[in-house]
């Protein structure tokens, strides 16, 4: 009976929510094609009956500490022994810091493929198929596996947790993590939290070569504070030197998902959009209907930003 | 000391969305007419830390390395422009279209080849497919750790001091070359290249190695070997779903937007 494997990570000693996610995943998976779920996890005997009460069958436990990022060598010998024990053929994992190493390491050791942030998967004939955004969001490709065993990074809050049942059990199974560790981690610092972060705010105005005027970034910057959140940039206003490239959204800059993105003169290039596509609701202000930005936008206001922003800040100051 | 950096060429990510297109049934991205493919974002960073390393040292060889058509010359001789000693182009018809594990190994049997190699650099993802798998997949094949998403670096003696980007933070590790490390866009501003450099590059000399050359059989390379099958190809449809605000002018439409999105619950 071919199984699916998740590998949960936790935060703070608790199982972290992505583990769910992972769950529900292989649990459709398992729902078409048959077998059982199990979840790899480390730390104490207490993490396995949340993973139990959202869909897993069996856990196995690894030692504390062996499933953090920077310990992936330490990590995959873990990974290798709950794969073979719980006889899986697909094995999932969240695009996290620990699964982009994690994944193509279990890969090569396998001598087996990876896909990495996958959107959607499904059972062809028993055998995995998914779905992955590439080119910055510009095409969709959909892969298989030639190799038995199919490992997989899920793209985080793109499955839905189950209810957790908390009348599900199941065992629980100690695994040994005897993996050399070559890599030696010294330390590991959680970012600093001063103002409101790019990467953490629930409001991001960004502004692009459309603005063409550097000096337009101070109206930028005073609807982002007027809304309690960050004013952000694209390459192409970064490389003018109008913005620092601190502030910079997109590929090579930030990757944001805040709730509400204004964009305000971005045209949506694959480079802009790889940073910000993961916005729960887009705002375009842009003179051209055809921009890519206006159509992945839920309101768009065709017209020059320099007569709508200021009308925009006046009127949202006079909405209390 | 002796660096490898392996870079990519690919199709500008800054192509605008009208003009990408897909062949649908060659599952491959038609080239935008007029826009030249460039440096994957990502890899002269990987250039500019093994410049840095060089210039610290005070010796060193750089060896520039890319999978990839006659086109990836170009690649190779921005990173010449920007400091680098030697260009190799792995170039084969065997390589045209092949996933990242065959990629690793082409890339790792090149860098055997080089010989006495202390590190390899790459950038930490390429920006096309955007796996991030193949740093690791070359120190796999090379029996080589692999520190990924490098912020910064610093190496004494044999021991690489590396600073890592993670999802919530930052980590430092330590590692003994020889080693493989990725290299972020946190890393800093690549150096530009200055004409007399770019005039020095283009007498740099660019050798070409084939899958024969890298001593390859022929399950190791092919498209129809690939161990990651790519099913299909396409652009997405995006339902737009875009409410355009209308308005008797520019002020009025601001006015109806703040509105809407009052309503909406998002301020």
């Amino acid at each position: 009976m071919p199984g699916t494997l998740i590998i949960a990570e936790t935060v703070e000693g608790a199982v972290a929510p992505l583990s769910f996610e992972l769950l529900a995943a292989a649990r459709s998976l398992v729902d078409q094609g048959g077998g059982s779920v199990s979840a790899l996890v480390a730390g104490d005997e207490s993490l396995a009956q949340p993973l139990f009460e959202h869909g897993a069958d069996a856990v196995y436990l690894a030692p504390a500490g062996s499933l953090v990022s920077g310990y992936a060598e330490t990590g995959v010998a873990a990974a290798l022994a709950a794969c073979e024990a719980a006889g899986a053929e697909v094995v999932l994992m969240g695009q996290t810091s620990l699964g982009r190493d994690l994944a193509p390491l279990m890969a090569f050791r396998l001598n087996t493929a990876v896909a990495m942030d996958c959107l959607s998967l499904e059972l062809q004939e028993g055998r995995l198929r998914a779905t992955r955004s590439c080119y910055g969001g510009n095409a969709n490709a959909e892969v298989t596996w030639r190799g038995e065993t199919q490992i997989a990074t899920l793209k985080l809050k793109a499955w839905d947790a189950l209810e957790p049942d908390t009348s599900r059990n199941g065992s629980v199974v100690p695994v040994e993590a005897a993996g050399e560790q070559r890599v030696r981690v010294i330390s590991t610092e959680a970012a600093e939290a001063t103002g409101v972060r790019l990467e953490d705010a629930e409001v991001v105005v960004s502004g692009g070569r459309g603005l063409g005027d550097p000096s337009a970034f101070s109206m930028m910057e005073e609807l982002s504070e007027l809304l309690g959140g960050a004013t952000g940039a694209s390459r192409a206003a970064c490389d003018l030197g109008w913005y620092p490239p601190s502030q910079q959204v997109g590929l090579t800059g930030k990757t944001v998902t805040p709730n509400l993105y204004i964009a305000v003169g971005i045209s949506g290039a694959s480079q802009h959009m790889a940073g910000m596509s993961g916005s729960k609701n887009i705002i375009a202000i842009n003179r051209d209907p055809d921009a890519n930005m206006v159509q992945v936008a839920r309101f768009a206001v065709i017209e020059d930003y320099k007569k709508v922003v200021p009308a925009l800040i006046d009127a949202i100051k006079g909405l209390d | 000391m002796n660096i490898v950096v392996c870079v990519k060429q690919i199709p500008d990510p800054e192509t605008p969305a009208s003009q990408f297109a897909v062949d649908n049934a060659a599952k491959r991205v038609i080239p935008a007419q007029g826009i030249a493919p460039v440096v994957n974002p990502y890899d002269p960073q990987a250039t500019e830390a093994a410049l840095r390393l060089k210039d610290a040292a005070g010796e060193g060889k750089i060896t520039v390395i890319s999978l990839g058509e006659e086109s990836a010359r170009d690649a190779i001789k921005h990173a010449l422009a920007m400091g680098a000693d030697e260009g190799i182009l792995l170039s084969d018809p065997d390589f045209e279209n092949i996933d990242n594990f065959q990629t690793s190994l082409a890339l790792a049997r090149a860098i055997e080849k080089v010989g006495d190699v202390d590190l390899v650099l790459m950038g930490r993802a390429s920006a096309d497919w955007d796996m991030g798998v193949a740093p690791i997949g070359v120190a796999e094949q090379l029996g080589l750790p692999c520190v990924t998403i490098a912020k910064s670096m610093e190496l004494e003696g044999d021991t690489l001091t590396v600073e890592r980007v993670l999802d919530d933070g930052f980590q430092t590790v330590e590692v003994d070359t020889p080693a493989v490390v990725s290299i972020s866009n946190e890393f800093g501003e690549p150096r530009y290249p200055q004409l007399r450099q770019i005039m020095l590059a283009a007498k740099k000399t660019v050798q070409v190695w084939s899958a024969d050359d890298l001593e390859l059989e022929d399950e190791d390379a092919g498209e129809d070997n690939r161990w990651l099958g790519l099913e299909a190809l396409y652009i997405p449809e995006v339902e737009s779903n875009v409410e355009i605000i209308e308005g008797d002018s520019p002020e009025d439409q601001a006015r109806n937007l703040a509105l809407k999105l009052r309503e909406a619950k998002l301020i």
